[in-house]
């Protein structure tokens, strides 16, 4: 796509359902929804009167002065941003009046502005510089007195600079980061000519409140914010629309290209997710995709103490495809498998799980969803039938009651989090339920109704006692659940909750939350109009992980919030494309869209469409692979863009898994810690390099569009056809899209989905079928995919995981805003500024007992292992809980989590581990030969000079 | 037991623990389709194999699912 500069419409557009107003604008007739600003109006019909502190991102806010116009029958000269149009108004834009009236608000604004233009980072790209040409400024009178010239420059982010010098005033960012971001980081400090932009309490940027979203950089009508990439490069000579390759909101963004050259990144207001907003990782942090430690030739070693040897494609992956027939062959069809990655294209983890169906003959194909969201595709699909969220974004903005379940939102999805903002300052009530006191409880205009702090472990007992107060407290809404449900279910669920021993002053003492609390938050749920749950892996990642899901969908049930705008149950996918994988047939038990391998007619179509005979067993799970692989009987992985040694539990059984097979094959963008058990390593190509689609978390289809040519040399999708290949598999694609319509082919909830239709539309929801052509915003809009929906009795079981005298804390993990996953992209970024380390979270009389003080290293053990690093001192995290990030190998934090897993889905019990902390004087014997294997292992053997 | 044979059982008491509390007059049925539909051969054969050798460590529920399955392919 050609280089285009968004259209800025001036105002933000009116709601279309109410009626329309006519109007003349310069002579021409237009019609436009009753509260439209005159100056969008105008702008429609190709008027662009000038503007400097009008976007149409933003509220009006009529402070510049330059858009005035004139209005028939009207006295004065009113700001076309703040007027709304009126019928029958008639509206001059272009008068000699007004001309005069601009240039003399333009040369006020000029006469206090360096004249650099041809210097300045913003040149050709300065709304200032336009604006001072559309009012036709041809001369400056006022030359000296005081003036903001000079000022000192904050270089302090790493992202962006803020010149005070080039700044008008014009409130865009202030504005921008309350009503677009919700930090409230921004003011301006004050007054008349003094007046100025200030972050936080006049601090500079990177130690402000600031969280580097974009939004203030982005809405700036000059130079005074401005992306360092821009001053160093450039401006942009065209642009891509593309998908962030970070977390499940799947935000789509302008690639804005030099040349083979990525300049900026910049939120695409079209974008149905994000609609113009981002967060620090979109939007800045991309520089590792050409970090020094980016590998790009393929390598292989014999063994795992062995340097790297760097060899030609063709020999990685002729060596590859003969280890893994070889072990076939000595150890029998099952013996190998493969998994596939949330951070990879749909049509990438379809082509790995054909592979391994197909070419490897057996069904050991898994995706990290694995770890994170396996629970709810079990507990969605048994109780609505659909293995997904019920909602799209845009339906917060409807929702009265938002309901927070272990998730941190603005850390984890931070760009969906800012919109949730924005609904709740409206007036939306919010629960959090959650052991943390995560920035959402409290945060600028927003105060949640309850917090309910549980214990780590006790989600079961705390959603079972709110449906023990909707049911006792006659607060069920008894037509949804006749209508919708199965009621003869529902009527042994309502007796199951009924009972006593489920009341929350029954369940405080385990769950210790305060019964009082518990009961006004099931109340407001039930009754306070649209109730919306969104949930984390703080649900997913327990040994009952299944059953909370299944109780928030009972939840949802028993009150009627679902089937429309504004409610629902929705899962806060963690990576960008958990949906996707999950959706292309990654687990080992069953096809794409959800259809399990022993269905014959399912599999019957299948053997058809790839010419091969499938197997019609259940294929191993994660922790199923390394505990065979540990039992001698599991030999060979193919691993794409995962990283399972540090993200998976119990590093020491993943790492004894991997240890003890023959050929481990990692596919990535970098010697990832998994890579230093591999045999063979494929260098992998990042989102900028390749086509294909993300499923986002509200089943979002987005395309991916390949802004730059591989450095690897190949699309991730394409070296899994070279292995299939050479497998004597045959694999014949020659762009993305024909995957795509082999899925669409194959899936029925992806029949009517092709890169085509998602080129038109900008994307589309699935299910997308016949019945749904441009998609499905929000489900189970008549009735269940499943027909009934399904109530299900939910007992609390307490975990295995105790607490005891050796290990008196409960030790739960997450992530921060600014550090992604595994870390393997962020930490390879200016991001790490803000986080270079995981630090323990412990509560100040924790520490006080056990004589740490905040920074010391700590130990921290449980019974699978200990790790150090550094503590943090909060009341953030309540005592007997403490809490860690996973973002540092050097940290490991699962050095320390356990085996334990999900009942249903083997989904690892993150979120409760009981471990023992004390002081230590830094890493451990563990940590210092661990990295000392990282180095020996990351070792690329010298290429001789030819 | 070796390490994934302890793991094994611990998992089908896990599963047979829920079944019964969800649904307790078909939680033997529920727990063996639920093996049948999400453990793979060699685990099933291998549980199957544990109940066979006398089962310590399984439930009376994870039992008698268990027992459901079928010895030679475990399905």
């Amino acid at each position: 796509m050609a280089w285009l500069g968004e259209i800025d419409l001036g105002t933000k557009a009116a709601p279309v359902t109410g009626p329309m107003v006519s109007l003349i604008i310069d002579g021409q007739a237009i019609d436009v929804p009753e509260g439209t600003s005159v100056m969008r109006a105008a702008a429609l019909i190709g008027t662009n009167i000038p503007k400097l502190c009008a976007t149409d991102s933003l509220e009006a806010f009529g402070s510049c002065r330059l858009c005035l116009v004139e209005v028939e029958g009207r006295a004065g000269y009113p700001a076309s941003c703040t007027t709304p149009v009126t019928p029958g108004m008639v509206v001059r834009t272009q008068t000699e009046k007004l001309k005069k009236l601009r240039r003399g608000v333009m040369e006020l604004y000029i006469s206090d502005h360096p004249l650099d233009c041809l210097t300045c980072a913003a040149n050709g790209d300065c709304e200032l510089q336009d604006q001072a040409g559309a009012v036709g400024l041809r001369d400056v009178r006022y030359g000296a007195g005081a003036s903001h010239l000079g000022q000192a420059k904050d270089v302090s982010n790493p992202y962006f600079d803020f010149d005070p010098s080039k700044c008008i005033v014009c409130s865009r960012c202030v504005r921008a980061c309350d009503e677009v971001q919700g930090t409230f980081a921004l003011t301006i400090d004050g007054m008349g000519f003094a007046s100025k932009v200030a972050a936080s309490q006049a601090e500079d940027f990177f130690s402000s409140e600031c969280v580097s979203c974009g939004a203030c950089v982005q809405a700036c009508p000059t130079a005074t914010l401005v992306e360092k990439k821009v001053a160093e490069i450039g401006t942009p000579d065209r642009s891509v629309i593309t998908t962030c390759a970070y977390c499940g909101v799947g935000c789509t963004f302008r690639a804005e290209m030099r040349g083979e050259e990525l300049v900026r990144m910049v939120p695409w207001k079209e974008g149905k997710a994000n609609r113009g907003h981002s967060c620090v990782k979109g939007r800045f942090a991309w520089g590792y995709a050409n970090h020094k430690e980016r590998i790009l030739n393929p390598m292989i070693r014999a063994s795992i103490d062995q340097p790297w040897r760097e060899v030609s494609w063709e020999e990685a992956i002729t060596h590859t495809a003969s280890e893994f027939r070889r072990i076939q062959a000595k150890y029998g069809k099952r013996s190998v498998g493969g998994i596939t990655s949330s951070r990879c294209t749909n049509e990438e983890t379809f082509l790995v799980q054909k592979l391994i169906r197909a070419g490897f003959g057996n069904n050991n194909v898994d995706t990290c969803a694995r770890v994170c969201h396996s629970p709810t595709g079990y507990g969605l699909k048994t109780a609505f039938g659909t293995s997904a969220g019920t909602q799209d974004f845009d339906s917060v903005m409807a929702a009265d009651v938002v309901v927070i379940i272990g998730a941190n939102p603005t850390d984890g999805h931070p760009v969906f989090a800012s919109r949730l903002k924005r609904r709740l300052r409206q007036g939306a009530q919010l629960i959090v339920i959650d052991p943390r006191r995560t920035d959402i409880v409290r945060s600028p205009h927003i105060e949640a109704a309850e917090h309910l702090a549980l214990r780590p472990g006790t989600n079961v007992a705390v959603l079972t006692a709110m449906a023990h107060v909707i049911v006792a407290e006659g607060l069920v809404d008894e037509a949804f659940v006749r209508e919708r449900c199965d009621w003869s279910e529902f009527e042994d669920w309502a007796e199951f909750v009924a009972d006593p021993r489920h009341s929350p002053e029954a369940t405080e003492r385990m769950t210790q939350v305060p019964a009082a609390n518990l009961r006004a938050a099931a109340r407001l749920y039930a009754t306070g109009g649209n109730g919306a749950i969104y949930y984390g892996l703080g649900v997913t990642e327990h040994s009952q992980g299944s059953t909370t899901v299944l109780a928030i969908a009972n939840l949802a049930m028993a009150t009627g919030n679902l089937g429309r705008d504004g409610v629902g149950v929705n899962p806060l996918r963690g990576q960008n494309n958990v949906q996707g994988a999950c959706d292309m047939g990654s687990f080992p038990h069953e096809l794409s869209g959800y259809r399990h391998i022993s269905d014959d007619a399912t599999r019957e179509m299948f053997e058809g469409l790839w010419g091969v005979p499938l197997d019609d067993e259940p294929g191993l799970r994660i922790p199923n692979m390394l505990d065979a692989a540990v039992d001698g009987v599991f030999k060979g992985i193919y691993i794409q863009g995962e990283d399972i040694l540090q993200s998976d539990p119990d590093t020491h059984h993943v790492s004894a898994g991997l240890a003890a097979m023959e050929c481990v094959v990692v596919q990535d963008l970098f010697l990832n810690e998994t890579a230093n058990y591999a045999h063979v390593f494929l260098p992998g190509s990042t989102f900028l390099e390749k086509n294909g689609t993300f499923t986002n978390a509200e089943r979002r289809i987005q395309l991916v569009r390949k802004v730059m040519q591989p450095m690897n040399g190949y699309e991730d999708w394409e070296i899994t056809q070279l292995l299939a290949r050479a497998l004597g598999y045959d694999m014949n694609y020659a762009h993305a899209s024909e995957i795509m319509d082999e899925i669409a082919a194959a899936t029925p909830t992806f029949a009517g989905v092709s890169f085509a239709k998602l080129d038109a539309l900008g994307s589309v929801q699935w299910p997308c079928n016949a019945a749904a052509p441009e998609g499905t915003p929000v489900m189970h809009l008549g009735g269940f995919a499943r027909g009934k929906g399904k109530f299900v009795r939910t007992e609390y079981v307490a975990s295995e995981e105790k607490t005891g005298p050796r290990f008196p804390l409960l030790l739960t993990t997450g992530r921060i805003l600014s550090q992604y996953n595994v870390g393997a992209q962020t930490r390879r970024t200016e991001n790490s500024r803000w986080h270079e380390e995981d630090r323990l979270e412990i509560h100040p009389h924790d520490a006080e007992q056990r004589g740490i003080l905040d920074g010391d290293w700590v130990k921290v053990a449980s019974r699978a292992g200990d790790t150090s690093l550094r503590a943090l001192i909060t009341d953030r995290v309540a005592p007997g809980v403490v809490y860690t990030t996973f973002h540092h190998p050097s940290t490991q934090a699962n050095v320390i989590t356990t085996d334990n897993s999900d009942w249903a889905t083997n989904c690892p019990e993150y979120k409760v581990t009981a471990v023992q902390v004390g002081r230590s004087n830094g890493p451990t014997d563990w940590q210092e030969e661990y990295e000392e294997l990282s180095r020996r292992s990351r070792r690329i053997e010298a290429v001789a000079a030819e | 037991m070796s390490g994934t044979l302890d793991k094994l059982v611990r998992m089908a008491n896990q599963i047979a623990t829920e079944f019964a509390n969800q649904q307790p007059a078909r939680a033997a049925d529920a727990t063996s389709e639920h093996l049948r539909q999400f453990w793979d051969p060699r685990m099933r054969q291998a549980i199957t194999a544990h109940l066979a050798a006398g089962g310590a460590g399984l439930g009376d529920i994870a039992r008698e699912a268990i027992g459901r399955l079928d010895p030679t392919s475990a399905g």
